[in-house]
C-alpha cells in the first residue's frame, strides 16, 4: 500500500498574478517531468537536487500553457515527507486550471481537501494542532484569522498548554508520590495549597477559552443578526454596510419577507450579516414566517443590532424585541438622527438597558462608533494579535472545557475534604484533556515525574 | 552423559515467590508438576525487605489471593505487624501490608508445597531448555538429568549470572551466599531469548541488642487488622504484634557517603546493571536529592527468633568500612553492630516483551515466565505472575484460552500489561498511580473482581465461591433497599443529623442520599434505619463505598467502556505492519517486535503515536472490508 500522488491549486481561484500548483507523492517529480521544459529543453527535474528552483515552461504535448517557476522537493524534508513539486505559474483560473487537468491526466491524483496537511501529519511531519491551524490558514478568511493561525504555528498555544500540563503533572506526582510512599512523604494540608494552583490553572485555561470565541470570530466572522420593528431602517443599514442595494427598501412596512445574509468587513472585523423581516404582530402568512426566521436568528446570533426608530415612540414590538435581547450581546442604534426625533439616547437607554449609538443609516453617520463597540465587545478592547493566543479550533475548545470541568471537580473535592487521591483522578483528566490539543498522551509522564521529583523508597 | 530421569507435565525453575504461586496453580489444577531450586531450605525466602502488601502491592496480594493463590494466606499465618496504608485518604488507596516473620514465612510455605498432591520439589540446578520445533519438550539439570515435559515456567528470580557487591568485594552467587545459576543464560541466548542485566541492592542487618530504640520513634501495627486473605476474619489471626522504629540520617551520614563515593561500585563502573529509581541506595538519594538533609530510616524485625533487624531506606554498595562509619552516624545506631552487609546485587533478566500478555513466550511454545526474570521487582509482583503463568501453563496443557487479566480488572492486569507492551529498562515495581481505573480496582473489592474467574479456572472450591455468591447478593440488595427507603424530615431524624453535624432536611430523602453525605455513613445513620438486618462488616464496607463514591466510580466504569472498546479490537497474529504504509518508522519497529495481540495494547507501546493507530485502524479496516 503506497500512497498516490496527489495534486491541487494552492491558491485562491481569482484572477490573480501568480497561481501555485501543488504536487506531493512518489510521482511528482516524474509527472512534473513529462510537461516541464527547460528553455534549452535540456533539463529534467529527476536529476535536480530538493529544493531547488527551475525557470521554464509547461507543454501539454506541443502546446505550450505557461512559462513558470517549478521548485523540487525531495522526501523527506518537505512538508508532507514526501516528493513535492510546485509550479508557480501566471495565474488566471483558465490557465491553473489547465495545468492541474494536466497533471492529473499523467497520473496525479485531485487531493481532497486537507489532504496534503492530512499526509504531513500521517508521516509525522507536524502535530495535531499544527495541523489544524494549517487548516485553519487554508480556510482562514481574512488577515486577522491568518495572523492568528500562524502565531499558533508559531507554537503559543502549545507553550501554554505545555506550561498547564507541567504545572498539573507535578501536583499529581506528588500526590502520588505521598500515596505511595505514606512513611515518606507527608500530604495532609496540601489540599489548601493545591487548590491555589488548580485556580490559577483554570484562570489560564478560561483565558484560553475566551480566545476561543475571538479565534472563531477571526476565522468565520461574528454572526450579526440586525434586529428592529418594521421600517425601523434594518435594511438601510445592511445596504450602507453593503455599500450596495442588497435588501428591498421601501417605506411600505414589512417589505422584507425573509432573512437575508452577507459577510462584510467593518474595518477588519468581518461581520456575517443577517437582515431580518420586522419583528411585529402580522396577518400576513408569508411575513409571520420571515418574522418567525428572525426570533430563531437572534437566538443564534453572536451579535444582536437592534435598529430603533427615532422619529416613532417606542412601542409592543419594540417591547417584544427587548425582552428578545434580553440575554444577548446586543448594540442598540438609534437611527434616523437625521431626521426630527422624537425619543433620546437616555430614554432608549433606559427602556432597553444596552449601550446606544446614534446612527443615520441613510446618511452613514456614526459608523465608525459601532464599528468600535463591536471590537470593544467582542476583543476585549485587544487587538493586538501577535502577542495574543488563540484557540481557532473547535476541537481544542472541546478539550479546553473538558480540561476546565476537571479542575472544578478537583476544587469540588477539595472543598468538600475528599481524600487527596480523588484530586490526582481528576488532575489526570485535566492533563490527558489538554494533551489531546498537542497531541501528546499521558504514557510514563507521571511515573517519570514522580522518580525524578521525589525521594522515594527504601 | 545425560540420562532421562522423569517426565512431568510442567516444570518449574525456581522456587521463590514466583516459582511457588505457579508450581501450586499447576499442581491444584491437575497437572503432575516438578518444581526445581538450588535450596529446598530456600523456598519462598525473602532475601530483602521483611513485609509483605504496601501501596499497590497489598493489592496485588489480595488479588491473588481472590482469584486462589497462596501469598496471601501464607503471610497472614506468619505476620507479626500489619498496618493499613493511607487509612485516611481514598478506599482506592487503601493498602495492607504486613511485616513477615521470614523464617516462619518460608517454613509455611515449604510446608504448603510439599503437601500439595501432584507437586514434587527438587534441588538442582537447570542448566538448559530443550526445544525442538519452537516447542518445549524438557530441561536439563547440571547432574546430566533430562526431565521431559511439555512446559516450563522460568522463575529465576536473581540467580541468573547472579553477581552480589559492595566496595571492591564481588562475589559470583545469589543473595545470602546462595549459589548462582551461571549456565542457563547461555541456553536462553542460544534460544534467540534477550537478555537484559538489571540490579538491585539491599541494606545492612544489624543485631537488635546493639540498637538504642530510645532514640527513635515507634512504629506500631493497627489494632484492627484485616487479613490478607479473604478466607480469614480477622479475630481468625489476632496475635501479638511487634514494632518498628523510625530514625533517620544527617549531615554526618551525607558527607562520609559523599567522601567516598568514589569508593561505590555503582560510580566506579563496576556495577553496570540497570538499578530501580524507586529503590534508590542511599548515595543514590545523597546524590540526587542533595537538597534533602535527611533521609527516613525504617529499622523493622526480620522475625520473632532473631535479633536481626532490617534498616529500610539505606540499602548501599558501599565499602565495609565506609557501611560501618555510615550505619553508625544514625541516630539509634552509634553502638551498631552488623550481622550482614549491604550489598548490590546484578543478575541477568529478559526484555519482558518477548511475552504474549499469558507470559508464554511468542518465539517458544509451552515456555512461560514470571518474576523478577521477566524485569519487575518485589515479592508481591513476581507472586502475581508466577500465578498467571503457571494458570496459563496448566490451560495450554488442558487446551484452554489462555487467562489475561486486563487493566480494568486488576492491578496484576496493568503489571502484566506493562511489562509485555512497555520495554522496561529498569525493574518494574507496581504503584496505584500506574493503575488508571483504581477506583474501581480497590483492595477491598478484589473478591468480587475477581473469585469467579479463580471459581471457573479451577482455582476456588464450591463452598468460597458461594459465599462470594451470596456477598454479592447482599451487597446489591442493600443498595437496593437503602436507595429505595425514604426518610422524613421527622424532628427526630433533625436530632440524629444534627449530632453529626449534617444539615438538617428540607424535604424527605432517601437513606442511600444521606450515607452520601460526607459527614455521614451507613453506620452513622443506623439509628434512622428501622429496617436493617445484621450484615458482616465487609458487606457494609462495599455498601459505604458503592454509595459514596458513586459518582466517581460511575466516571470511572464509563472510561472503562471506552478503554475495552480499544482491546476488543484484536489484530491478526500474522499481520505485516510493512504492509501498513503510512506508519513511522519508530512506530512500524516496535509494533514488529511486539506485535500487541489488541489496538488497545498497540496504543501503549511507547513511540507509536496516536496518528500510527489512526493508521493502523484505517488498515485494520481495510482488511475487514478485504480491501
Amino acid at each position: 500500500m503506497k500512497t498516490d500522488t496527489i495534486a491541487a491549486i494552492s491558491t485562491a481561484m481569482n484572477n490573480a498574478g501568480i497561481s501555485i500548483v501543488r504536487m506531493s507523492g512518489a510521482d511528482a517529480v516524474s509527472i512534473a517531468d513529462r510537461l516541464y521544459h527547460s528553455p534549452g529543453n535540456n533539463k529534467k527535474l529527476k536529476d535536480q537536487n530538493s529544493h531547488t528552483v527551475h525557470y521554464g515552461y509547461i507543454y501539454d504535448g506541443e502546446q505550450m500553457i505557461d512559462e513558470v517557476i517549478v521548485l523540487v522537493m525531495k522526501a523527506p524534508n518537505s512538508y508532507t515527507c514526501e516528493d513535492v513539486v510546485e509550479i508557480d505559474c501566471h495565474g488566471g483560473v483558465i490557465v491553473t486550471k489547465k495545468i492541474l487537468n494536466l497533471l492529473i491526466k499523467n497520473g496525479a491524483r485531485p487531493a481532497e481537501p486537507g489532504e496534503f496537511t492530512k499526509r504531513a501529519f500521517l508521516n509525522g511531519r507536524i502535530d495535531l494542532s499544527q495541523a489544524e491551524a494549517v487548516i485553519d490558514i487554508i480556510n482562514a478568511k481574512n488577515d486577522m484569522a491568518l495572523k492568528s493561525s500562524v502565531s499558533q504555528l508559531k507554537g503559543n498555544v502549545m507553550e501554554k498548554i505545555k506550561e498547564i500540563r507541567g504545572n498539573i503533572i507535578r501536583d499529581v506526582a506528588f500526590i502520588e508520590a505521598a500515596l505511595d510512599d505514606p512513611e515518606h512523604i507527608e500530604i495532609d494540608g496540601f489540599g489548601e495549597e493545591l487548590l491555589e494552583r488548580v485556580n490559577d490553572n483554570e484562570r489560564d485555561i478560561l483565558k484560553l477559552l475566551a480566545s476561543f470565541d475571538n479565534g472563531r470570530i477571526l476565522k468565520e466572522g461574528i454572526k450579526t443578526v440586525i434586529v428592529g420593528k418594521p421600517n425601523a431602517g434594518k435594511s438601510s443599514l445592511l445596504n450602507t454596510l453593503l455599500g450596495e442595494e442588497r435588501a428591498i427598501v421601501t417605506e411600505i412596512e414589512g417589505t422584507t419577507r425573509d432573512t437575508l445574509e452577507e459577510s462584510i468587513y467593518l474595518g477588519d472585523i468581518m461581520l456575517n450579516l443577517v437582515d431580518t423581516a420586522g419583528i411585529r404582530n402580522t396577518g400576513d402568512f408569508v411575513e409571520s414566517l420571515g418574522v418567525e426566521k428572525a426570533i430563531k436568528s437572534a437566538r443564534d446570533a453572536d451579535l444582536i443590532i437592534y435598529v430603533v426608530d427615532g422619529t416613532r415612540n417606542l412601542d409592543e414590538n419594540d417591547r417584544e424585541i427587548i425582552s428578545l435581547i434580553k440575554d444577548k450581546k446586543t448594540i442598540v442604534l438609534l437611527n434616523k438622527i437625521d431626521a426630527p426625533s422624537l425619543i433620546s439616547k437616555k430614554e432608549t437607554e433606559e427602556a432597553v438597558k444596552k449601550p446606544v449609538i446614534e446612527i443615520s443609516a441613510k446618511k452613514a453617520l456614526g459608523l465608525e462608533k459601532l464599528e468600535k463597540e463591536i471590537k470593544d465587545m467582542f476583543f476585549h478592547g485587544e487587538i493586538t494579535f501577535n502577542d495574543e493566543i488563540y484557540i481557532t479550533n473547535i476541537r481544542h475548545k472541546t478539550a479546553l472545557s473538558e480540561a476546565r470541568d476537571s479542575l472544578s471537580q478537583v476544587r469540588k473535592s477539595i472543598e468538600d475534604n475528599m481524600p487527596e487521591d480523588f484530586y490526582s483522578i481528576d488532575l489526570m483528566d485535566a492533563y490527558e484533556a489538554l494533551g489531546r490539543i498537542i497531541g501528546e498522551s499521558v504514557g510514563e509522564d507521571l511515573v517519570n515525574t514522580i522518580f525524578s521529583e521525589f525521594c522515594m523508597g527504601k | 552423559m545425560s540420562y532421562t530421569y522423569a517426565e512431568y507435565d510442567a516444570i518449574v525453575v525456581g522456587a521463590g515467590h514466583a516459582g511457588c504461586e505457579a508450581a501450586l496453580a499447576l499442581a491444584r489444577l491437575g497437572m503432575n508438576t516438578l518444581l526445581f531450586t538450588v535450596s529446598i531450605d530456600s523456598i519462598a525466602l525473602m532475601p530483602c525487605n521483611p513485609n509483605i502488601g504496601g501501596s499497590s502491592k497489598g493489592h496485588l496480594v489480595r488479588e491473588i489471593d481472590a482469584l486462589g493463590g497462596e501469598m496471601g494466606k501464607n503471610i497472614d499465618k506468619t505476620f507479626i505487624q500489619s498496618k493499613m496504608l493511607n487509612k485516611s485518604k481514598g478506599p482506592a488507596v487503601h493498602s495492607l501490608r504486613a511485616q513477615a516473620d521470614k523464617q516462619d514465612y518460608t517454613k509455611e510455605m515449604r510446608r504448603v508445597m510439599e503437601n500439595t498432591k501432584g507437586l514434587t520439589l527438587r534441588q538442582d540446578e537447570v542448566e538448559k531448555l530443550l526445544v525442538e520445533n519452537h516447542c518445549i519438550t524438557g530441561v536439563l539439570t547440571s547432574s546430566g538429568a533430562v526431565y521431559p515435559c511439555r512446559a516450563v515456567i522460568l522463575c529465576t528470580g536473581v540467580y541468573l549470572k547472579a553477581r552480589c557487591v559492595y566496595g571492591d568485594v564481588s562475589r559470583y552467587t545469589g543473595p545470602n551466599g546462595l549459589s548462582a545459576a551461571n549456565h542457563l543464560s547461555d541456553s536462553l541466548k542460544e534460544l534467540g531469548i534477550e537478555l537484559y542485566r538489571f540490579k538491585t541492592g539491599t541494606p545492612a542487618r544489624i543485631d537488635r541488642r546493639s540498637i538504642d530504640f530510645s532514640k527513635m520513634e515507634e512504629q506500631k501495627g493497627d489494632e484492627r487488622i484485616v487479613p490478607f486473605s479473604f478466607t480469614n476474619r480477622p479475630e481468625d489471626i489476632e496475635r501479638e504484634q511487634v514494632s518498628c522504629w523510625l530514625t533517620y540520617t544527617n549531615e554526618e551520614t551525607h558527607q562520609i557517603i559523599r567522601d567516598n563515593l568514589d569508593r561505590s561500585p555503582l560510580y566506579s563502573g563496576n556495577i553496570q546493571g540497570t538499578g530501580p529509581r524507586y529503590c534508590p541506595s542511599i548515595e543514590d538519594k545523597v546524590v540526587r536529592f542533595a537538597d534533602k538533609n535527611r533521609h527516613q530510616v525504617f529499622i523493622e524485625p526480620e522475625g520473632n527468633n532473631t535479633n536481626e533487624m532490617y534498616i529500610g531506606g539505606m540499602s548501599s554498595s558501599l565499602p565495609e568500612d565506609v557501611q560501618f562509619r555510615m550505619y553508625r552516624s544514625v541516630p539509634g545506631l552509634e553502638n551498631a553492630n552488623i550481622v550482614r552487609n549491604a550489598y548490590a546485587i546484578e543478575y541477568d533478566c529478559i526484555n519482558a516483551t518477548q511475552l504474549k500478555p499469558s507470559l508464554e513466550f511468542k518465539g517458544i511454545s509451552g515456555l512461560f515466565s514470571a518474576g523478577q526474570f521477566n524485569g519487575s521487582s518485589g515479592y508481591e509482583e513476581a507472586a502475581a505472575q508466577g500465578l498467571i503463568a503457571g494458570i496459563n501453563a496448566a490451560r495450554k496443557l488442558q487446551n484452554k484460552e489462555p487467562l489475561i487479566l486486563d487493566r480494568s480488572e486488576a492491578y496484576i492486569g496493568v503489571l502484566i500489561d506493562d511489562l509485555v507492551t512497555k520495554e522496561t529498562h529498569e525493574p518494574y515495581r507496581m504503584m496505584t498511580s500506574r493503575a488508571e481505573y483504581r477506583l474501581i480496582l480497590r483492595q477491598d473489592n478484589a473478591d468480587l473482581r475477581l473469585t469467579k474467574k479463580g471459581y471457573e479456572i479451577g482455582l476456588i472450591d464450591e463452598a468460597r465461591y458461594q459465599k462470594l455468591l451470596q456477598k454479592e447478593q447482599d451487597i446489591l440488595e442493600e443498595i437496593d433497599r437503602l436507595q429505595n427507603t425514604n426518610i422524613g424530615a421527622s424532628g427526630r431524624v433533625q436530632e440524629i443529623l444534627k449530632s453529626f453535624g449534617s444539615t438538617p432536611l428540607n424535604t424527605g430523602t432517601s437513606l442511600a442520599e444521606l450515607i452520601r453525605r460526607p459527614e455521614l455513613s451507613y453506620e452513622a445513620v443506623e439509628l434512622i434505619d428501622k429496617d436493617r438486618k445484621p450484615l458482616s462488616p465487609e458487606v457494609i464496607e462495599q455498601v459505604n463505598i458503592n454509595l459514596k463514591y458513586e459518582g466517581y466510580i460511575k466516571r470511572q466504569l464509563k472510561q472503562v467502556e471506552q478503554f475495552k472498546k480499544m482491546e476488543k479490537k484484536r489484530i491478526p497474529d500474522d499481520l505485516n505492519y510493512d504492509d501498513v504504509y503510512s506508519l513511522r518508522i519508530e512506530a512500524r519497529q516496535k509494533l514488529k517486535q511486539i506485535r500487541p495481540h489488541s489496538v488497545g495494547q498497540a496504543s501503549r507501546i511507547s513511540g507509536v503515536s496516536p496518528a500510527d493507530i489512526s493508521v493502523l485502524l484505517v488498515y485494520l479496516e481495510q482488511l475487514r472490508y478485504g480491501k
